[in-house]
């Protein structure tokens, strides 16, 4: 074998950045007991059974909808309420409308926009609701 | 047609991803143990190939010398074009490892009316190169928030620069447009340029179109289908965790991904693609032009033979030499037994 050192040097960068992320799993801990249950678990909301649209297509297009109502509202001035599944009307709107039922955004949006590393810019216009203490250290 | 075994082959696979991600018994066995045994494949194949290599022989100094070499003091020498020392080796490796120098060397030659010819930068291979690999390596680094828990930091910020045009929702990432891009300008140049197409082999087109079809995936799950990430994620942890589990209600587009990139893993290691690897290894480029000061010893040189100069070449066949006329520069000892013999010459 020629040039030993160089070569193990090369490799061993290789593997160690190919293993890195088993490594960094290891050494953080289960933070939230994510990965030992393996939900992040929103929080439901007391009181309210439907949502404007079935749970499956709210868990993977709720972006998709809410980026309609922004165009809709903001840009045609489209305010007319929405039905929700079980009959109920709600309000047009994120502040108004979904976090009406969904009151905390750390136990409902966040617990599964950190797992996925999501970062919505909602928030750079929306206000985000002001959490009770409570809720703060539950999270 | 050589593209077509290559496009036969990505679209069977396509085939079986989608298949066996069908249903939840087979899922486990495309979307958790293919993809593991597939990257344990893709480093010990990596590491093997790499030892194997280490263990070859450069039997003469090759560097590419694509400029000046070290010469007179008044002479400009082109220090990483043609390098003369391990410093210079290492900028010029540096400078084609991260920037692809010699892609961006790429000229074209052209007859004009006259007749005659000229010369000038040919940079789209480069261009689409370096964006190809960039791009790839942004959207590598992307997905390792489905691999830690907690999300590694700075991913946040890398996704938020990839998504800077805030298009659509989910946003568009910048990285998967041009590599998209990028892979199909990389195809088609292999099929309209004749000289390109006429080198192209089916393992040239294979890559290009397994990897198109990983991106095209991939961007189809994230803008289309709109798979739960959530429960992909819950996948992709127990995978990495070694808690196999299968939550379950995933696309079939993802385990088809899956296939795809389980694939690429395993032929990495026994194709081209180990350029990644083998850069490093190229005497064309990790050599030094520096034959001429420092002695370079051939490895397959046997060590029983001796070096062998011309003064003890000299010192063995002088009284041969003598005796043909040859020049030597060493004259013959005067020998006293025979004095008249050696007046004649």
């Amino acid at each position: 074998m020629y040039d030993k050192v160089k070569v193990f040097i090369g490799l061993a960068i290789f593997v160690v950045a190919a293993l890195s992320i088993v490594g960094y799993n290891m050494s953080v801990g289960d933070k939230d007991g994510f990965r030992t249950d393996g939900k992040p678990g929103p929080e439901k909301p007391a009181g309210h059974e439907k949502c404007v649209k079935e749970t499956a297509y709210m868990q993977t297009s709720h972006m998709v909808l809410l980026n309609k109502w922004r165009d809709e509202v903001i840009r045609e001035g489209k305010r007319e309420l929405v039905e929700t599944v079980g009959g109920e009307m709600v309000e047009k709107s994120l502040q108004n409308g979904c976090l009406s039922c969904h009151v905390s955004k750390i136990k409902f949006c966040d617990r599964c926009h950190e797992y996925a590393n999501v970062k919505p810019y909602c928030w750079d216009c929306h206000l985000a609701p002001v959490e009770t203490p409570a809720s703060k250290e539950a999270h | 047609m050589k593209v077509l075994r290559p496009i036969i082959a990505v679209s069977l696979l396509i085939l079986v991803g989608g298949v066996l991600g069908l249903s939840q018994g087979t899922q486990m066995l495309v979307g958790v143990i293919l993809p593991s045994i597939a990257f344990l494949v893709f480093i010990v194949g990596f590491i093997r190939k790499v030892l194997d290599w280490s263990k070859s022989p450069v039997p003469f100094k090759i560097p590419t010398t694509c400029g000046q070499a070290k010469s007179l003091d008044f002479i400009k020498a082109d220090r990483f074009d043609c390098p003369d020392s391990k410093s210079d080796v290492i900028v010029r490796m540096f400078l084609e490892v991260f920037l692809f120098r010699s892609l961006f060397r790429n000229t074209k030659a052209e007859m004009h009316d006259g007749p005659k010819i000229t010369y000038g930068a040919n940079l789209w291979l480069w261009l689409f190169g370096i964006l190809f690999h960039y791009s790839f390596l942004t959207v590598v680094i992307r997905h390792m928030r489905l691999f830690t828990e907690p999300v590694l930091p700075g991913l946040g910020f890398l996704e938020f620069m990839d998504g800077f045009v805030q298009i659509g929702a989910p946003v568009l990432y910048q990285s998967d447009l041009i590599f998209l891009g990028c892979v199909v300008a990389l195809f088609v140049r292999r099929l309209i340029s004749p000289q390109v197409k006429y080198i192209s082999l089916g393992s040239d087109y294979f890559p290009l179109l397994l990897i198109f079809a990983i991106g095209a995936t991939g961007m189809l799950m994230r803008h289309y289908f709109r798979v739960d990430v959530v429960a992909i994620k819950q996948l992709t942890m127990g995978m990495v965790t070694l808690n196999w589990t299968n939550p379950g209600n995933i696309h079939p587009v993802f385990f088809i991904h899956v296939v795809l990139v389980s694939t690429l893993m395993m032929y990495f290691p026994f194709s081209k693609l180990m350029h990644m690897g083998g850069i490093f290894f190229s005497p064309t480029r990790n050599m030094a032009n520096n034959s001429r000061a420092v002695r370079y010893i051939n490895p397959w040189n046997d060590p029983n033979i001796k070096p062998h100069s011309y003064a003890g070449y000299e010192d063995e066949f002088r009284e041969f030499m003598v005796d043909a006329d040859i020049p030597v520069d060493k004259p013959l000892p005067p020998k006293a037994a025979e004095p008249e013999e050696a007046k004649e010459d």
